[in-house]
């Protein structure tokens, strides 16, 4: 299995344990990852707040590079906002008419050009459906039985494009978490909004969404997340969070590709758990 | 109140100057003010008018009153809203055509949320991808409030430690690989 690798900026920067443990758990299931040449950020969800057609011709850029590199390869993007920006333009581009002819408007300025012949997919989505659960139980080394795992998918890789997942109540993970030896953490609020950038702007209101998921957390094992605003929004704000609930909502966040690496064996510098803000001693006892 | 230099007050204009909210009125025309939105929206206890009557307010023209509210700011983009609409409207996009507006005509009233976005376009601009450090950087010097660097300096630090922001000086280097991209934007939307 091939597939062009497109990172996005968090992954060189916040989220760099996101890359390397993406790319040591896919190099381990045999999975190639070829990097994007010359990618570009995707706009985030600023260039929306800024201008429509920025926000496509940002992401449609990529796009462009991929059918220039040729090779037929979906790209694989981690980020959830990524993911969303990259598959928007897809989307737009695909549909022809007025948003494919201003989007290729602009980019002849850089001399590329757009077709939406390049599938855009989810970290999640190719973990969940080009890779097979039961054979990944086969190869797990570290069984992680006992531990409590509560998926958390967040928006941007459920909704508005429901490629592989019930956007209300999305399962995919289950498998995947289950073939590591542990059990799912029952908990129905996986798919709801981490508070996004608010916890930058406008923190007061980020930090009540925050704290509700991390309340919903107690009694997990660990959190794992699929999109590095998700993963900082967790991890990096326990302490004011649970000085606001006035009781302790320290929990272990992790990337799903940490926990599955973790459990085929690769080790804790292997997927860099070094670098995550928040893991708990008991965490590291059993799982690393 | 705030003032708001606007274009154009209400709905229609017989003397034929731009309709600011005309982008928005087109995705929502077909609301059915059924409230499903307010329903899914996770902000909603931090709004001052729900989204559902702010559809109201678009349609109705109340330029004032839409801009003189903070819920189109509060918009985390998380597509419940588009999801679960009954008429199958793109509410999360009408929400940002709304920040969109607000950023060009009253940037000032909505300056956390515009001095995130511009902050953030303008390090992409720059290098391409977004430096998440000179971002940060230029968001703290945009927002003039000496004191709000502190409030995030406790994570910065154990960002720091862990080699997760790149030490650089803001504002210097970069490539021009976008420019040439932004610029043919801003003559396609007409906008400096």
């Amino acid at each position: 299995m091939r597939y062009f690798y497109y990172p996005g900026c968090s992954l060189e920067g916040t989220a760099r344990e996101y890359d390397l443990s993406t790319r040591a758990f896919l190099g381990a299931v045999g999975v190639e990852l070829v990097d994007l040449p010359d990618w570009t950020c995707c706009g985030a969800t600023a260039a929306q707040g800024m201008s429509r057609l920025l926000a496509l011709a940002l992401p449609a850029r990529n796009l462009a590079l991929a059918e220039k590199t040729g090779g037929n390869l979906d790209i694989l993007v981690p980020c959830s906002a990524c993911y969303l920006n990259l598959r928007r333009a897809e989307d737009r581009i695909r549909s022809g008419g007025e948003a494919k002819r201003e989007i290729n408007e602009a980019l002849s300025e850089t001399g590329l050009h757009c077709d939406g012949r390049v599938r855009v997919r989810h970290l999640l989505d190719v973990l969940s459906r080009d890779l097979d659960a039961a054979s990944l139980a086969d190869r797990v080394t570290r069984p992680l039985h006992g531990m409590r795992i509560a998926p958390y998918y967040g928006c941007q890789c459920l909704r508005p494009y429901a490629d592989f997942d019930d956007p209300e109540e999305p399962r995919t993970m289950e498998p995947l978490i289950r073939s590591t030896g542990a059990e799912i953490f029952p908990w129905t609020v996986g798919a709801h909004c981490c508070g996004a950038s608010h916890m930058t702007t406008k923190p007061e209101i980020g930090i009540e969404l925050v704290a509700g998921l991390l309340d919903a957390a107690r009694g997990a094992d660990a959190v794992v997340t699929v999109c590095p605003m998700c993963q900082m929004n967790l991890e990096a704000y326990q302490r004011k969070a649970s000085s606001l609930r006035g009781s302790d909502l320290s929990a272990t966040i992790l990337y799903l590709p940490q926990l599955l690496g973790l459990a085929l064996g690769l080790s804790r510098d292997e997927v860099r758990l070094d670098l995550n803000l928040a893991v708990g001693q008991a965490f590291r006892k059993t799982a690393a | 109140m705030v003032e708001i230099q606007r274009e154009h007050p209400a709905a229609s204009d017989e003397a034929g100057r731009p309709d600011i909210l005309a982008a928005v009125r087109k995705l929502i025309q077909p609301c059915i003010q059924c409230g499903t939105c307010t329903g899914s929206c996770p902000n909603e206890f931090a709004m001052d008018c729900t989204p559902r009557m702010l559809w109201r307010l678009v349609l109705r023209g109340e330029v004032d009153e839409i801009f003189n509210s903070r819920t189109f700011a509060l918009c985390s983009s998380c597509y419940s809203c588009t999801l679960r609409c009954p008429r199958q409207l793109p509410v999360t996009e009408a929400m940002a055509a709304l920040k969109q507006v607000a950023a060009r005509l009253c940037p000032d009233r909505y300056r956390s949320s515009t001095a995130f976005s511009k902050t953030f376009m303008d390090s992409v601009r720059r290098h391409g991808r977004v430096n998440e450090m000179e971002f940060m950087f230029f968001y703290f010097v945009s927002r003039k409030n000496p004191l709000l660097p502190f409030r995030f300096s406790p994570m910065g630090l154990r960002l720091m430690r862990r080699g997760k922001v790149k030490m650089s000086l803001p504002g210097l280097g970069g490539n021009d690989v976008l420019a040439p991209l932004f610029r043919a934007v801003e003559r396609l939307e007409g906008t400096p």
